[in-house]
């Protein structure tokens, strides 16, 4: 049978007592890719955030289950460690933090049995070259500076290392040139066979890489639609306001 | 250490003491007496006990500082410190030598090991004196002295008598005038013309007595063309009664010299630590200090460098933590006296669990020194609402042309990054153990890399067991 990875229940979320996710219901399976679209607000990196447990959203209703745990009795450090992966849509910026050193003590403290040393270079460097990354950014101070596409690219090198069963993903292709894309997707469909990905975005061309199994649309705070890729496509040909009555 | 010594210390790992064993120890208290007898004792050349003596005058004429933390400078109790206590009665060359409690407590330290792998030569001060000394041979042979201060008056008298109290005058300020009444120890380094140290020489400071003072006098002339980088460390047990180091350090580099001195300043939260520590830079030459203030009560110290040849440079990089009860009150102090000189002042501190750190900072550019450049830039990370940070910088520019920059941050460790950070598993402690090492990396950068992991270690320590 299919391993539940994530499981949403009428989820309700508000930040400074405002709703933000209104009832929102969602299923990942181990291998399945979901693709979540929506307008700018609708409530996306919301939804991504307090899965990944950010302290400033408020569960108002409705529950939240990684491998079938409820999610609420788990630190952020917590999630990590169970499996779960975020790729921020902004990633923060650590001044004066290597990103060899990040990288090395980020996969001891979430990895179970986490290479050491050599391996651990090995498989770093292995990482680096999948995702066409130069050996100088793991002297450069962790998001300080980079560039957009950087900024992803590093996001996705700390996926492959920390080999999460669950990765949402926000937006991890904006911004990207055409080779970046191809790259991080590369990047996305190696974890995925053994994983549950949400995948969320604005653009139907990173399907051209990576191929979902369901496509969601958001419309202020829910999903109002669910299918193929296809709707993927109508949604970038259409917009959303034809969804807006079934909100 | 027993369990009871560990409750004591806490977190601060240096806090353990040995048994005071000494062999001559001074009545708590200081008087002319007090003075004389301290230069009797080592026997010094009359020239030396008579500056003593003014200096000691001087230090009881003088007021308190109005400025800085006046409550707590007003609470030190010179009655109750001990001015002088010998604890070997030599300085010994081979570290087999030194009594086995003092021995083992620097192993613990991990000084001599140290000294095998990466130092060109080491000074360990026990309370008052030196209780080792070595230095690599092949310096001895450039004509390097690396000496401690006692020895070094002894065996060079004209070069001590010619730079002692030239860069810092005992009249400077209440505590070098203390400092020069009661001196002792302290390391005394003067390098050849052209001779380059390439391996850092060490001073490592350890207090172990209670009430104990520690007045250590560095005197280092680099001379024409040469360079070398000084190390000091410094800690002491953690005690419920309060100790007193008040060091005084000159530094003189002559045309085209490099000196860098590097600090990594520990001592227990019981130690009031009130330094004076000024250079001289003449033509070309170049001061940088690199000093780092972790422990201690209250510390006022603030390194200066006076250009005065032409083209030359200081850099000044402090950084300071402020824990519980604890008040770093640093910065620097930069003088323009001659044309086309040049400064940088990076100063980064940290207050947390209600410590005070303050930047206080001057910077000078005298009417006939054209073409001078100086930066300065403070940074200060304030890690919760309890804690407090001031800058009191002060500018006089006499020269017009003077090319100045000044940049001030004050920060907060933001929920965004500590989000990030958890979410790639680290605890909530770990991350800000994280961001607060990567706060200081400009500093750490600059330490040999022994120290840099030392200090790194020592500041996720101190985000430990603090976050509720
Ligand atoms: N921490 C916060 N504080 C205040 N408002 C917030 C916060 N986070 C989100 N919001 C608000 O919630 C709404 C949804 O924001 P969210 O970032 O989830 O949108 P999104 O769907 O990811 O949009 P985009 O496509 O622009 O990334 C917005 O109106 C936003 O301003
Ligand atoms: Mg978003």
């Amino acid at each position: 049978m299919s391993q539940e990875m994530l499981r949403i229940e009428n989820l309700h979320v508000s930040v400074d007592g405002t709703p933000i996710i209104k009832g929102l219901n969602l299923t990942i399976n181990r291998g399945e890719i979901h693709v979540i679209m929506g307008r700018n607000g609708a409530g996306k990196s919301t939804l991504a955030n307090v899965v990944m447990g950010h302290p400033a959203y408020e569960i108002t209703a409705g529950e939240i289950h990684f491998q079938g745990r409820p999610l609420d009795e788990l630190a952020v450090f917590e999630r990590a460690r169970a499996g779960m992966f975020l790729s921020f849509q902004y990633p923060a910026v650590i001044p004066g933090v290597q990103v060899g050193t990040f990288l090395k003590k980020s996969v001891a403290s979430v990895r179970d049995d986490p290479p050491k040393g050599r391996a651990f270079r090995k498989e770093l460097n292995e990482a680096m070259s999948k995702l066409e990354m130069d050996k100088s950014f793991l002297s450069r101070y962790v998001n300080d500076g980079f560039s957009g596409g950087e900024k992803k690219r590093l996001e996705i090198l700390q996926m492959l290392l920390l080999k999460p069963s669950l990765a949402l993903l926000d937006e991890t292709d904006s911004g990207l040139d055409i080779d970046a894309l191809r790259i991080v997707s590369k990047g996305i469909n190696e974890i995925a066979p053994e994983a549950g990905c949400l995948i969320i975005t604005h653009y139907q061309r990173l399907l051209d890489h990576v191929k979902p199994h369901h496509v969601h649309a958001m419309i202020d705070g829910a999903i109002v639609k669910t299918g193929g890729p296809e709707l993927a496509l109508e949604l970038e040909e259409r917009g959303y306001d034809w969804l807006d009555t079934a909100a | 250490m027993s369990e009871e010594a560990i409750e004591a210390v806490g977190d601060y790992k240096y806090g353990f003491h040995d048994p005071e064993n000494h062999t001559i120890r001074f009545d708590k208290g200081l008087s002319e007496q007090v003075v004389r007898d301290i230069s009797e004792l080592k026997n010094e050349p009359e020239w030396m006990t008579d500056i003593r003596v003014k200096a000691y005058r001087h230090f009881e004429a003088r007021a308190m500082p109005d400025w800085g933390n006046c409550n707590l400078l007003e609470s030190i109790n010179f009655e109750n410190v001990t001015y002088f206590l010998r604890s070997s009665n030599q300085t010994e060359k081979n570290w087999d030598d030194v009594p086995d409690d003092i021995k083992n407590t620097f192993d613990r330290l991990g000084i001599p090991e140290a000294e095998q792998k990466w130092l060109g030569g080491v000074t360990a001060q026990y309370e008052s004196e030196a209780v080792y000394h070595s230095i690599r041979e092949d310096l001895e042979e450039q004509g390097v002295i690396f000496l401690d201060m006692d020895t070094g008056l002894k065996t060079h008298p004209e070069l001590v008598k010619k730079f002692f109290g030239t860069v810092v005058p005992h009249s400077d300020n209440k505590f070098s005038a203390l400092n020069t009444a009661v001196w002792s120890g302290g390391s005394f380094i003067y390098v050849p013309k052209g001779i380059s140290v390439e391996m850092p020489v060490q001073a490592y400071f350890r207090i172990n007595a209670k009430n104990m003072g520690q007045f250590e006098r560095t005197l280092i002339i680099a001379d024409e063309g040469s360079t070398i980088h000084y190390v000091e460390g410094c800690t002491a047990p953690s005690y419920s009664t309060d100790s007193l180091h008040s060091a005084v350090v000159e530094l003189v580099a002559m045309e085209g010299a490099k000196i860098r001195y590097s600090t990594v300043q520990n001592w227990s939260n019981n130690v009031y630590n009130l330094v004076t520590k000024r250079a001289v830079a003449h033509k070309n030459a170049t001061v940088e200090w690199v000093d780092g203030n972790i422990g201690s009560k209250l510390t006022m110290k603030y390194p200066s460098v006076l250009l005065k040849g032409e083209g030359a440079h200081a850099e000044v990089i402090s950084v300071a933590y402020a824990g519980e009860g604890q008040h770093q009150d640093a910065g620097a102090k930069v003088h323009h006296l001659a044309p086309n000189t040049t400064s940088n002042i990076l100063s980064k501190s940290i207050s947390k669990n209600g410590g005070r750190s303050s930047y206080r900072g001057m910077l000078q550019v005298m009417p006939k020194a054209s073409g001078c450049r100086s930066k300065v830039v403070c940074d200060a990370l304030i890690l919760d609402e309890n804690s407090r940070s001031d800058t009191y910088p002060t500018m006089e520019i006499g020269n017009s042309s003077a090319d100045l920059e000044h940049e001030a941050s004050v920060s907060k460790v933001s929920s965004d990054q500590l989000f990030y950070l958890m979410s790639r598993g680290f605890t909530e402690e770990a991350a800000m153990g994280l961001i607060v090492n990567g706060f200081f990396e400009p500093f750490t950068r600059e330490l040999p890399m022994e120290y840099a992991v030392e200090l790194n270690k020592l500041l996720e320590l101190e985000m430990e067991g603090s976050i509720g």
